[in-house]
């Protein structure tokens, strides 16, 4: 079985954004950037088929500016064998990547494609059902639990009412949650091991296929800020308030 | 510019939430139909040809549609969605999972998560975990659209009497096959709609410190939460997890207990109307958003807030 799995470069889970003054974006100069945190969970979950005999092959494919190249590179140093880096210096939408993507299944063709279930940045949870869409493959979204046998693959999913779990046939698309697994730290060794290991480079505008973005994003600004209210010293004065003041309970 | 909007359901009763839905239709254009695709949901038909917004319902029943795969779903909605300008649904998992399949399909850029309706073209829409809001603006001729239902009220629904018009099931794919669901069953009321949510965060320092958390929500008739951390600290399962990775809530009050109050929590909660922070770090982040912080060790603070709760007796259920 091979395995494709796509990973984005995005803004660090842990640094608190800043919207740039002219409403054109978010800042992301001089910013830590790292892969987007489902991605990792959707590169360990390929490691983990490897590693238990069942993946021959794992391709990571990212798409975006040269320095996307890093989130491919940490894939290699956690399990992947080898890379695919789309190059594009601007956004590109959700349906975008999925023609793109489509393009990288069809010479790949790979088993499985894996994929955050959403990127931490735009929030848009696409990409994985509009990839699967185009191919005409199932999709197990939301993945919290996986079981490979033969040529089908249970995916037991995160829903609003609790978990869900469905069959469905191979190949598929598999978009990860975070409580898929616990996806591991490279080690010095496979660091270094990655860095030979090898990243082939496109260019997205050379694959053919129509990337035109069709949502503009007018503006982008702060949320309306909350006000912090009172500190109160004492339960009673906490219960007085809610009840007599804000009239909650 | 009619609209579609997929009804989510249980092929008995109809989901809250698509109220929500509805409301957000009605501030694009009046002329709103509604699918109901299911297995034997006639009941949900009835139930939505009563909301006064709606103008028409499409129902459609198949046992290919008994359990709402995306993989049978998708070719029934892109087949009905030719006369309309916009295809709506909730941005909850179930709206989540399909969407975007029907979006690729009519080669349509989504707009998920709207939490504000400029006009027929302009939404507003959260990203990064609501850190920013972005307005943007769709110039495909038609739209796909997920509306985040707790931005909107829900509409009413008695009163109407639209026209129930029964249509053909699609051929289905069959690459994809229901197997189960597990529900959490609770007492308490959901999550997701409840009026009042207590949630306890890495502070209460183990499950069994839950108790006092579940006290006071039986006192408040409140939905229990957490933060990310109490549930990756196995205090509490994931289905109570609130933030960007779990639930978006927005209640009337929410009770923050041993919660600090990272970016991923506030983004699921900081809506709410009135907040409320106990913690014992007077530095906490979650103080800057609350509207009443109560700096104190919540061991001692629970015991006491569900004492003066008992001593009040006018607790609205």
């Amino acid at each position: 079985m091979k395995i494709l799995v796509a990973v984005k470069r995005v803004i660090d889970y842990n640094v608190q954004i800043r919207v740039k003054e002219d409403g054109s974006g978010v800042n992301t100069e001089n910013v830590k950037m790292s892969t987007n945190p489902p991605d990792d969970n959707a590169i360990e979950e390929a490691v983990k088929l490897k590693e238990a005999g069942k993946a021959k092959e794992i391709v990571a494919v990212t798409i975006g500016e040269e320095k996307a190249q890093e989130t491919v590179r940490k894939a290699l140093a956690v399990g992947a064998d080898r890379g695919i880096h789309v190059k594009s210096e601007s956004y590109i939408e959700p349906l975008g990547i999925a023609k793109i993507l489509k393009k990288i299944v069809e010479k790949e063709k790979p088993d499985i494609v894996f994929l955050g279930k959403q990127a931490i940045d735009d929030d848009c949870n696409q990409t994985g059902q509009m990839l699967a869409a185009l191919l005409s493959w199932p999709q197990g979204t939301f993945a919290s639990k996986i079981e490979h046998k033969d040529k089908v693959i249970k995916v037991t999913r995160e829903v609003d009412e609790g978990l869900e779990t469905i069959e469905i046939n191979l190949p598929a698309v598999i978009t990860c949650d975070l409580r898929l697994n616990e996806p591991r730290f490279a080690s010095l060794p496979n660091i270094m091991k990655a860095k030979k290991k090898p990243i082939e480079q496109f260019n997205a505008k050379d694959l053919g296929v129509d990337i035109t973005n069709r949502i503009h994003q007018i503006k982008v600004e702060e949320p309306p800020k909350r006000k912090g209210g009172v500190k109160v010293s004492s339960v009673a004065e906490l219960v007085s308030k809610l009840k007599n003041e804000a009239k909650v309970i | 510019m009619p609209i579609l909007l997929i009804a989510e359901h249980d092929n008995s009763s109809l989901k809250a939430f698509t109220l929500n839905a509805i409301t957000a239709a009605s501030k694009i254009d009046q002329e709103i139909n509604v699918l109901v695709v299911g297995n034997k949901c006639e009941s949900v038909a009835k139930e939505v040809a009563a909301v006064p917004l709606v103008k028409k319902i499409l129902h459609v029943e198949s046992p290919n549609y008994e359990n709402f795969l995306a993989e049978n779903l998708a070719p029934l909605i892109v087949k009905v969605s030719e006369p309309y300008t916009h295809i709506i649904a909730s941005a909850n998992t179930f709206g989540k999972n399909f969407m975007p399949r029907v979006s690729a399909l009519l080669d349509i850029s989504q707009i998920s998560d709207v939490i504000k309706i400029n006009n027929s073209e302009e939404f507003l829409r959260p990203i990064y975990a609501g850190n920013a809001f972005a307005t943007v603006k769709s110039s495909d001729k038609k739209k796909c659209i997920t509306i985040r239902p707790t931005s909107f009220d829900a509409a009413p629904k008695s009163g109407g009497s639209a026209s129930i018009e029964k249509i053909e099931a699609t051929e289905t794919p069959n690459i994809s096959k229901f197997i189960k669901k597990e529900e959490v069953k609770s007492e308490r009321p959901e999550l997701g709609t409840a009026r009042i949510v207590i949630s306890g965060g890495r502070g209460m320092q183990s499950g069994e410190n839950f108790k006092l958390i579940n006290s006071i929500a039986d006192k408040l008739n409140a939905a229990v939460g957490a933060s990310r951390a109490a549930v990756d600290a196995g205090y509490i399962g994931n289905d109570h997890q609130v933030g960007q990775t779990g639930k978006v809530v927005v209640p009337d009050l929410y009770i923050a207990v041993g919660i600090s109050g990272a970016i991923q929590h506030l983004a699921g909660m900081k809506e709410s109307k009135i907040i409320v922070a106990i913690n014992k770090d007077g530095e906490a982040p979650i103080f800057s958003i609350a509207d009443y912080g109560l700096e104190a060790d919540l061991f001692e603070a629970l015991p006491q807030f569900l004492d003066e709760l008992n001593k009040l007796n006018t607790i609205q259920k």
